[in-house]
């Protein structure tokens, strides 16, 4: 896929609810490139409909009109199989609340993706056990979440996300159940994701991630207000035509050590 | 928009490793909430068991009925001398002070003349005497027959042989007795050879008989000759000639103080029937020879063929009322189960939103919480099982039923327990599937 290629394009989308007699409009015709590389934050007040695009950027849910295309396939109209396949293919979510399945290990957790994939079971033992590690839990494989700290499950949570090598990385208010230190080392791996050529797709409310991502993009009654450039944008090289390559130098410096974990992380693609 | 090719349902055919794997982790969920499993699967388990149960008691009480058709030969017509009760019988023979009843030979010549197809009537006396051996007695029923007995009543020789046509054509003083005969009154030696003694007079033993087999569950309240016919009774069977030498066609005897004197021809009387299928119209015939013959009712006919339907009725009922009992007793196991997986499915919400947004499909889903419900069925149904086998012997150790436990029935059983996990497991396993994934994530 060449640089130029949108992985997320959305295209006059709208989502209504109804309740009871009232129509309500949450979505009012949102439109959005995103491209290979991006490290997009989507910021705005409660009820500008945040969750809501986040839902359709997921595949969770379905706009009531509009289109999607996610790495170039229209997914606005898919049946829920489909829409299934979709997700366990192109996308990795990171919840506020890390959802871990609580009777499951971290590797058993880690391995949840793999499982609806399809991959066989020696194989995602393999690819899991290299997750964990990379995100510092080699030593937890065979625990349970509730025998871990939060920062630990969203580790977890990232390790999943990546499990299956998706196009894009979705985080609904990553950090928002952390304290501040968990919280900038979760933010840490997420820098270097990016800086290791993922594309990231964050919704927050908390101004500080402005200084982190390559874009911001402001919600305002359902519409986009603003999509200005975030302060990393610099490091993001993908419009331009030049392939997406890690560089260090002008990025905020990295606080944590695993960096080059991270990175390792993107450059071995797990699966075709 | 609904098309039925797409129904999850319908694609839950999946690879065999990855149904291998959901089922390893059903089992994990399950062992999770062992107390609330075992519990769920009770239903169950209750309803396997009395399913296998049922079966093999019905099974045991045709295999019994069979056993018995096959002891008094289906091709036979028993006839009985019965003695009418004090009430019933005319005021001459009551005054006589001898009890007049039962078969006659014109009932016997009149049966082998009229009936057709009828190949050997076969009559037998019987008198109830001590028999000795030096010091030991036994109070016995000695039964006059002819040579074809053993035949006839399908009792095998265990020692010695039957007396023969010359021998009863002779007259001659010999007999054959039962098992129980001779270990009363042999408990050390063999008896064949020895003689055995009623009041003055020596019977030379031939041979030892098996004892006569169960037939006193479908005797009925018979009230005569019971004595004759309850299992393991001492018996002494001479010919029949013999018997007629010895005591007459009217027997007295004084026993416990009182008299009594009765004139009976026959005691009982084998009718057999060439072709199976007339048996039922032949005993009908011969039913109405003898109501012509005895207005009195001193006689009773039992036909083995009648016995075996009689028996298939009973069993029929009884596999009705078992089978009902075992299938309330499912249904309410698999409501049980429902309610249970119904209950885990709103817990498990969250975990639904969650798999489902990566990448679960509704039929995975739904894949996952059927096997959840059938495994917890199954397991029941093992458990329900060995219960099931464990009941049937334990009736044919204590209250001496019959039961026999055929190779299918668990089979049956089991096969059962899974129907109704899948039964019952699929309405929940819907309602998982069918979760907006949305609001499932949102679920707290």
């Amino acid at each position: 896929m060449t640089p130029q290629q949108p992985i997320i394009e959305l295209r006059d989308i709208r989502k209504s609810y109804q309740m009871g007699d009232t129509v309500s409009q949450v979505l009012q015709g949102v439109s959005l490139t995103i491209y290979p590389g991006e490290y997009v934050c989507i910021m705005g007040p409660s009820g500008c409909g945040k969750s809501t695009l986040l839902n359709v950027l997921g595949c969770l849910d379905q706009p009531s009109s509009g289109h999607y295309f996610l790495g170039g396939e229209d997914v606005a109209r898919l049946n829920d199989d489909d829409l299934s396949k979709a997700r366990c293919r192109n996308l990795g979510f990171i919840f506020q609340s890390y959802n871990l399945i609580q009777q499951l290990t971290v590797l058993e957790n880690i391995e949840v993706p793999l499982y609806y994939k399809g991959v066989p079971e020696h194989e995602s033992r393999e690819i899991a056990i290299r997750l964990a590690s990379q995100v510092g839990l080699s030593h937890r494989l065979h625990h349970r979440p509730t025998e871990l700290s939060g920062g630990q499950q969203q580790r977890v949570a990232i390790a999943r996300s990546l499990a299956n090598d998706p196009l894009v990385i979705l985080a609904d208010e990553a950090t928002g159940n952390l304290d501040s230190k968990s919280g900038q080392e979760i933010l840490g791996i997420f820098d270097d994701l990016n800086k290791a050529g993922k594309t990231m797709v964050f919704v927050t409310h908390d101004e500080r991630m402005v200084g982190r991502c390559t874009r911001v993009i402001r919600l305002k009654d359902g519409e986009v207000d603003r999509d200005e450039r975030g302060a990393a944008a610099d490091r993001y090289t993908g419009i331009t035509g030049t392939s997406v390559r890690p560089h260090a130098t002008d990025a905020p410096a990295p606080d944590h050590s695993a960096e080059g974990a991270a990175a390792a992380l993107v450059h071995q693609p797990v699966l075709s | 928009m609904f098309s039925l090719a797409a129904h999850p349902i319908l694609r839950l055919a999946v690879s065999p490793q990855h149904m291998w794997r959901s089922i390893v982790l059903g089992s994990k969920s399950i062992w999770l909430h062992k107390l609330r499993s075992m519990l769920t699967a009770l239903g169950v388990v209750f309803g396997v068991a009395s399913v296998v149960a049922m079966l093999a008691i019905g099974e045991g009480a045709s295999h019994e009925a069979q056993e018995q058709i096959r002891k008094l030969g289906s091709q036979n017509i028993i006839l009985e001398s019965v003695k009418p009760s004090d009430n019933q019988g005319p005021a001459q023979q009551t005054r006589s002070m001898v009890i007049e009843y039962g078969l006659t030979t014109r009932d016997i010549d009149q049966i082998r003349q009229t009936i057709p197809g009828v190949s050997v009537v076969v009559p037998s006396r019987i008198i109830s005497e001590y028999l000795w051996n030096e010091s030991l007695n036994v109070d016995a029923s000695i039964i006059g027959a002819l040579p074809i007995y053993p035949q006839m009543r399908n009792r095998r020789m265990l020692a010695g042989r039957f007396f023969s046509e010359l021998e009863q054509k002779e007259r001659l003083p010999v007999c054959v007795i039962n098992q129980t005969t001779a270990a009363r009154l042999f408990p050390l030696a063999s008896p064949v050879g020895k003689s055995i003694r009623v009041r003055g007079f020596y019977y030379r033993v031939l041979g030892i008989m098996e004892d006569e087999s169960q037939r006193a569950t479908t005797e009925g309240s018979g009230s005569a000759n019971k004595s004759s016919n309850s299992n393991s009774l001492a018996q002494l069977i001479i010919p029949f000639f013999t018997l007629m030498d010895q005591y007459g066609d009217t027997f007295f005897r004084f026993r416990s103080g009182s008299f009594e004197a009765e004139k009976v021809e026959f005691h009982d009387a084998i009718v057999r029937v060439d072709d199976v299928n007339a048996v039922v119209s032949r005993a009908d015939a011969i039913r109405h020879l003898l109501a012509r013959n005895h207005p009195n009712e001193d006689y009773r006919v039992t036909v083995p063929i009648e016995l075996l339907r009689q028996a298939e009725r009973t069993k029929r009922i009884f596999s009705i009322v078992l089978g009902s009992i075992a299938a309330i007793s499912l249904l309410v196991g698999g409501i049980g189960i429902m309610n249970i997986m119904l209950a885990s499915v709103t817990e498990r919400t969250r975990e639904i939103g969650i798999r489902r947004a990566l990448g679960a499909r509704q039929t995975d889903i739904i894949l996952q919480f059927l096997i959840e419900t059938v495994l917890l069925a199954g397991a029941g149904g093992v458990v329900g099982v060995v219960l099931g086998l464990g009941i049937p012997i334990a009736i044919s150790h204590f209250a001496g039923v019959t039961t026999v436990i055929k190779a299918w029935a668990p089979t049956l059983a089991f096969s059962i327990s899974v129907i109704t996990g899948i039964a019952f497991g699929i309405y929940p396993a819907m309602r998982a599937a069918k979760m907006n994934p949305v609001e499932a994530l949102r679920h707290e």
